[in-house]
């Protein structure tokens, strides 16, 4: 072994000559290395700086990423059909969670965004907050063409638009009735209507529903329960200056009504493994069911449905109406393609594709044209005893008079108030649960 | 290997130069040659290893220092921006947060859970592979094949294996009578659960890697000490342990690394829609920790203070780690 390190330099002078060469190329390549790593980093890497606008053309795409299931496939391929020079491609991630981190780290890059954006409506007041990254998407032509809730949510006080509202979440209630006359509680829906209006006649129906059947649940889960009840409160996290104030006695109403009825849920996290499969095992007599979810308790529970299932939907919410979810669509400043992606995001929320979209997946649209649409109105869904669907969300959309402050905070704030239910559905004191939760909310800020 | 005997006599370069000695002008050429030659000897072994210190510099040192850099500021959530310098605030607020704390505790505890039973399976693999088997490379190529699978695949498959409810093992332990384990409530029992998903990714890994180094044990060392009437367990633990030191020094030290970095496993086996290592923070390690704060929470100075702590906890615990792994296999070694 020494030898090598101590051995005399032998040979002839060509592995001198090769060394020099060796080296040249070293530092060449060193400087390369240097100067394509700096090169990358002072990149557009300002997310608020508009980046130069080119000609879609050749093989390039404008790239659209969704998460969940938008319904949007057939209606691209419909799109791409008449569309020759301005091809849309479609990238679809599961989970919006997922898809918020990777948007948050590619706003934070300023780049790798796509040119059309989906974004979850909890998240809009996070965009309103920061519009320099975003395009503004206001158009004369589009004024009055959305449910006044949505497109408030996504305009600044000086009337810029941020995003092109996809769907809207007006919630009724679905139920087993086969399970429902297990228990010996009416089965039709005008009368499970009539039964559960407020949220009192809704725990204590709950309660007689667990007497008699103990091995179901009334609802899916503490936490959707609490994000239903969260949807009629018009301040639940923020003040309207948006200053974080959760300490408030509204929303330690709902969490102590919730904390206190977990035993009537199943306990499971929402979309939790659990919370899948109590579906199948008719684990779950009454879902808060914004359109949208009927897809998710399809999928969940099997279609065709098993023999004896009878899901069907009421046109009640208790407590009034309420708001779940609905998501938009928006341009981020670091599209090279705006104009054209303005375009098709416009054509996709237009009223014609929102109902088609109705048929294909359930989300319920939130345009004021689609909702008054006679086709929407005569909708039936077969998988719910054929329960006239259309009507019963454009009755439920109507009934929503209170849309929750969203503050930039909102989303963040709405994971922790999740968390702190779910400790108490795993058997956490409520009370500590809480502080727990007024503490993870400090960290936030 | 070598003793001060093997040293040679004199080396080429310093010995005087053969009798009789050429010409001036060729003596200063031969001079000049070997200078060069010099050189050449001692920048070549640089020069060949540069490219990896080069990457290292680039994708490696450069985000360590700015990490560093960054923790000394605020952070703008909204606008994605870095704000004022704070000084040592980020640090304050990771130090005192009760969740980091929290972190801390589970990621050493799974750390156990996990690297502990992880290399002595993987030694006991690995000398149960270096015996006369019968399709020894199906055995061994067998050992390997957890590791081909995606840790994400992995855990959806753990994930229906310990559901509270509906997963498989609650299922059979209700069978035989036994109460369900509350493997995403019970903080032991969430540890033994994601320990169990690292184990059965990495033991083969590691046993395959102590196997190269059983291997490359002298066979004759086992026939003298069979001739000294030595038995296999004797052997192994006089002989091959001994042996493998060094390969077992960098297991252990590849594993605490890689152990207290353990992230996939606790992130995807959370089932909350938040996913921050159960609502309790029961699982959170501290690298998830480090993610919820950078990535969800958009604190990039309160990430990197807390990314800076790890790493010098890292760092402190492979030297401890280092220490007692060459004193424990030295010991062995003796007995």
């Amino acid at each position: 072994m020494r030898n090598t390190f101590s051995g005399p330099p032998h040979r002839s002078a060509s592995p001198v000559r090769r060394s020099r060469l060796t080296k040249a190329l070293a530092t060449a390549a060193t400087a390369t290395l240097v100067l394509g790593a700096t090169a990358a980093c002072g990149g557009n890497s300002d997310p608020t700086k508009s980046a130069e606008q080119k000609k879609l053309g050749g093989s390039d795409k404008l790239t659209l990423t969704t998460f969940g299931e938008f319904g949007y496939d057939s209606l691209i391929e419909e799109w791409n059909a008449a569309h020759p020079d301005i091809q849309v491609e479609q990238t679809k991630v599961s989970k919006w969670d997922d898809w918020k981190n990777e948007l948050n780290t590619n706003l934070q890059a300023g780049s790798g965004l796509p040119d059309v954006v989906a974004l979850e409506g909890d998240f809009m007041p996070a965009v309103v907050a920061n519009p320099d990254a975003w395009v503004d998407l206001s158009s004369p032509d589009l004024d009055g063409r959305w449910l006044e809730f949505k497109s408030d949510a996504a305009t600044t006080s000086d009337g810029r638009l941020f995003g092109y509202a996809t769907d809207a979440g007006p919630e009724a209630i679905c139920y087993r009735a086969d399970l429902f006359a297990r228990a010996g509680l009416p089965t039709d829906r005008a009368e499970v209507a009539a039964l559960i209006g407020t949220w009192d006649d809704y725990f204590a129906t709950g309660k007689q529903f667990k007497a008699e059947v103990a091995d179901a649940a009334w609802y899916d889960a503490s936490g959707s329960i609490a994000q239903a009840m969260l949807n009629q409160v018009e301040f639940p996290f923020e003040k309207a200056d948006n200053t974080v104030a959760v300490d408030n006695d509204e929303l330690r109403a709902i969490y102590d009504t919730v904390a206190a009825h977990v035993d009537l849920g199943t306990k499971a996290p929402q979309w939790s493994d659990d919370w899948t499969a109590a579906f199948s095992k008719d684990g779950i007599a009454t879902v808060p069911c914004p359109g949208w979810m009927r897809a998710n308790i399809r999928s969940n529970t099997g279609e065709p449905a098993p023999d004896g299932v009878i899901w069907d939907i009421a046109d009640v919410f208790p407590g009034g109406g309420g708001n779940w979810g609905g998501s938009y669509l928006s341009v981020p400043k670091s599209s090279a393609h705006q104009a054209e992606a303005k375009e098709f995001a416009a054509w996709i929320t237009a009223p014609e594709q929102q109902l088609k979209v109705f048929a294909e997946t359930g989300n319920f649209p939130s345009q004021v044209a689609a909702l008054e649409d006679p086709e929407l109105l005569a909708a039936t869904d077969a998988y719910f005893n054929d329960a006239p669907a259309g009507e019963i969300f454009s009755n439920r959309a109507a009934a929503i008079t209170v849309q929750p402050h969203h503050g930039p905070l909102y989303s963040d704030i709405l994971g922790k108030f999740q968390d702190a239910i779910n400790r108490v559905d795993q058997g956490k004191d409520p009370d500590d649960s809480w502080k727990t939760f007024l503490s993870d909310v400090d960290a936030l800020q | 290997m070598s003793t001060a005997q093997d040293l040679p006599a004199g080396d080429a370069v310093t010995t005087a130069p053969p009798a009789g000695g050429p010409p001036d002008r060729d003596r200063a050429r031969l001079l000049r040659r070997q200078r060069r030659s010099r050189w050449d000897l001692k920048l070549s072994p640089y020069l060949y290893i540069s490219p990896f210190f080069i990457l290292f510099a680039i994708v490696g040192l450069y985000p360590l220092l700015y990490t560093g850099y960054l923790s000394f500021f605020q952070w703008n959530r909204n606008q994605y921006s870095r704000g004022e310098f704070i000084g040592l605030d980020n640090f304050t607020f990771v130090l005192t947060d009760p969740v980091f704390q929290k972190s801390l505790v589970n990621t050493f505890s799974i750390f156990l859970l996990s690297s502990v039973p992880q290399i002595v399976i993987a030694v006991a693999v690995a000398a149960l592979l270096d015996t006369r088997l019968r399709g020894r490379t199906f055995w061994r190529m067998s050992v390997l094949l957890p590791f081909v699978v995606a840790p994400a695949a992995a855990v959806l498959i753990f994930g229906s294996f310990f559901a509270d409810q509906s997963g498989l093992i609650n299922q059979v332990l209700t069978h035989l009578g036994l109460d369900p384990i509350r493997w995403h409530v019970d903080r032991f029992w969430s540890h033994f659960a994601i320990a169990g998903m690292v184990n059965w990714r990495w033991t083969g890994y590691n046993a395959l890697i102590v196997l190269a180094a059983m291997q490359a044990v002298p066979r004759d060392l086992y026939e003298a000490a069979a001739l000294d009437g030595a038995g296999r367990i004797r052997q192994f633990f006089a002989v091959t342990l001994p042996m493998i030191r060094p390969t077992i020094v960098f297991v252990v030290i590849t594993s605490t690394i890689g152990g207290l970095q353990i992230f996939t496993e606790p992130r995807l086996f959370d089932n909350t829609p938040n996913r921050e290592g159960g609502p309790d923070h029961q699982y959170m390690t501290s690298t998830l920790y480090i993610y919820v704060k950078g990535i969800e929470d958009q604190f990039y100075g309160r990430a990197s203070a807390a990314a800076f702590l790890l790493f010098l906890i890292i760092i402190a615990i492979v030297l401890l780690n280092f220490g007692l792994t060459r004193l424990a296999t030295r010991k062995a070694g003796r007995a």
